[in-house]
């Protein structure tokens, strides 16, 4: 059963397309562009699942990530993130940070769906 | 006691002290006699720990190529016999590790080059965006006509920005970097040791500690690095924060405004406000300045999110900092709208100011230079004028100020 998705993005279209894609198959989406409140989107929407990008005005992906994880009851809330780069280090620093899975742009509106789904059992 | 403060003491640049510690330039005479009192010790301790270190230094280069099986017990011998061959190994080795150190942040230059990074993030974001409003738009469902047209406009708005963003990374990479690659290189190495400090320095000591840090390439981006950071601590000196940040609540960050306040020049002020934190600003945004002399050359780059200022070749014409150069000391505002994005985010506030100065009194030329601060635009539904980044990337095809053909034109 499809739920909860909470997309930390600033880019307006991919904001667009995602909320699009996942709104047709019944996830419920909601949309935060600014870093650095980012934690607070969370606390409030309490999502199944928090997409988020690595690149965002004020607050790095990374730090937003690192701050859901010291919320105790964040501490397995699945979370995608995105980014432009998929150098191993990168990968690596999300990953010690506590990331389910990590995409690279450009993906597919097919991969999207499909890790939204197995992310969050639906 | 700092760097810094022991070259002042003696009477010398702290860069011509940072090639003394490293062994660079030998002391002696005069010279090592002051160094021995600011330091509160005797001048023959000074020469032994020059000799520690050139030992220490040789030792190093040893360890570094063990395989050549130097003769590390000799090394002493080596050094009293032959010092001028043990300053010769000790140098090649510290300048092969700082060509070593340059290659590896060239090798990883995406890491280390903000405009590289930031140009390769905006074209994945765009193609991300196009490949999934395409392929909403081809999977054959019925769509409705609202969206149909929603997710066509985005596909036009994002290929306009794949666009510019790939034009100016084709003509940041395809520089001739032959002849004038030491030439071209400084200002880069500039700009990107700023981008590291994010533009601002805590005091005297620690602009001269950052700046003696750094490995520089040539002696020309030292110093270059050296005179911004001087600038900026006297501006800082001028208007601290403490200050400022009040002034910015209660007359807003307007450039004239806050200098009428100051008593401080708007030039001063501008590069102030660029080089503050963003949470200094009511709306919590970072603000970027360029500067220009009278040829219209960039001097000064500080980019902020959106409006990235052209790496080489000229800018666009239409930019209220030439318009400023062309009516000195009268304050200009604008509100500018940048090609190939959508509403939000391509709009923007610019304040220009020219500023005339004699160097030479009378008998000299004015010289005068240009400054641009700019902000995120406050109001999106204000009158923006239409402006680019730079002729060659810039999509307004029927612009009476264009100078060259967009790089993406059609024959």
């Amino acid at each position: 059963m499809p739920g909860r998705v909470l997309l930390i993005e600033d880019e307006p279209n991919i904001i667009e397309a995602i909320r699009f894609i996942l709104s047709r198959e019944g996830w419920r989406v909601d949309t935060h562009s600014d870093g650095r409140t980012a934690v607070d989107a969370v606390r409030e929407r309490l999502p199944d699942l928090v997409i988020l990008d690595v690149m965002l005005p004020n607050r790095s992906g990374y730090d937003i990530l690192n701050d859901i994880r010291e919320i105790e009851e964040f501490g397995s809330l699945p979370v995608l993130m995105l980014t432009a780069r998929g150098q191993s280090k990168d990968r690596a620093l999300a990953e010690t940070l506590g990331v389910d899975r990590f995409m690279t742009k450009p993906f597919s509106n097919g991969e999207i769906l499909d890790t939204v789904r197995e992310l969050t059992g639906a | 006691m700092k760097q810094a403060e022991l070259a002042r003491r003696v009477g010398i640049s702290t860069s011509y002290m940072n090639l003394i510690e490293h062994n660079h330039r030998d002391v002696g005479g005069a010279l090592l006699a002051k160094l021995a009192v600011a330091l509160e010790t005797d001048v023959s301790r000074l020469r032994n720990g020059a000799e520690a270190m050139l030992l220490e230094a040789c030792g190093a280069a040893g360890e570094a190529h063990a395989d050549c099986m130097p003769e590390m017990a000799e090394l002493d011998d080596l050094a009293e016999r032959f010092p001028g061959w043990a300053r010769l190994i000790a140098s090649q080795h510290d300048e092969a590790q700082r060509a070593t150190d340059l290659l590896r942040l060239l090798n990883d230059r995406l890491s280390h080059d903000p405009y590289l990074s930031a140009s390769i993030h905006d074209v994945l974001s765009s193609v991300t965006s196009i490949r999934s409003a395409s392929a909403i738009l081809a999977d054959g469902s019925d769509l409705d006509p609202a969206w149909q047209s929603r997710f066509h406009r985005n596909i036009y708005e994002d290929s306009q920005r794949l666009a510019q963003t790939m034009g100016g990374l084709v003509s940041y990479l395809d520089q001739d970097r032959s002849a004038d690659r030491t030439k071209a290189l400084p200002q880069e190495e500039v700009e990107q040791w700023l981008q590291e400090h994010e533009w601002s320095f805590s005091d005297e000591d620690h602009a001269a500690d950052c700046v003696a840090q750094n490995t520089w390439s040539t002696q020309v981006a030292r110093h270059m690095a050296e005179t911004y950071a001087a600038t900026f601590i006297q501006d800082a000196v001028d208007i601290p924060v403490e200050v400022l940040k009040p002034l910015i609540e209660t007359l807003g960050p307007d450039p004239l405004e806050l200098a009428w306040k100051t008593g401080m020049s708007v030039p001063q002020i501008i590069r102030r406000l660029a080089v503050l934190p963003s949470e200094t600003f009511p709306d919590g945004s970072a603000r970027g300045a360029v500067a220009c002399d009278a040829s219209g050359t960039i001097i000064f780059r500080k980019p902020v999110r959106g409006f990235d200022v052209p790496r080489f070749g000229a800018a666009c014409p239409l930019w209220p900092l030439f318009q400023a150069l062309q009516r000195p000391q009268t304050p200009l505002v604008n509100t500018v709208r940048l090609p190939g994005e959508g509403v939000e985010g391509a709009m923007f506030d610019v304040h220009a100011f020219a500023e005339m100065e004699f160097p030479d009194g009378y008998a000299g030329p004015p010289l005068t230079k240009a400054w641009m601060l700019i902000s995120p635009a406050t109001d999106d539904q204000a009158q923006a004028y239409p402006v680019g980044l730079s002729c060659r990337v810039c999509s307004h095809s029927d612009c009476k100020a264009r100078r060259e053909p967009a790089f993406f034109a059609s024959e």
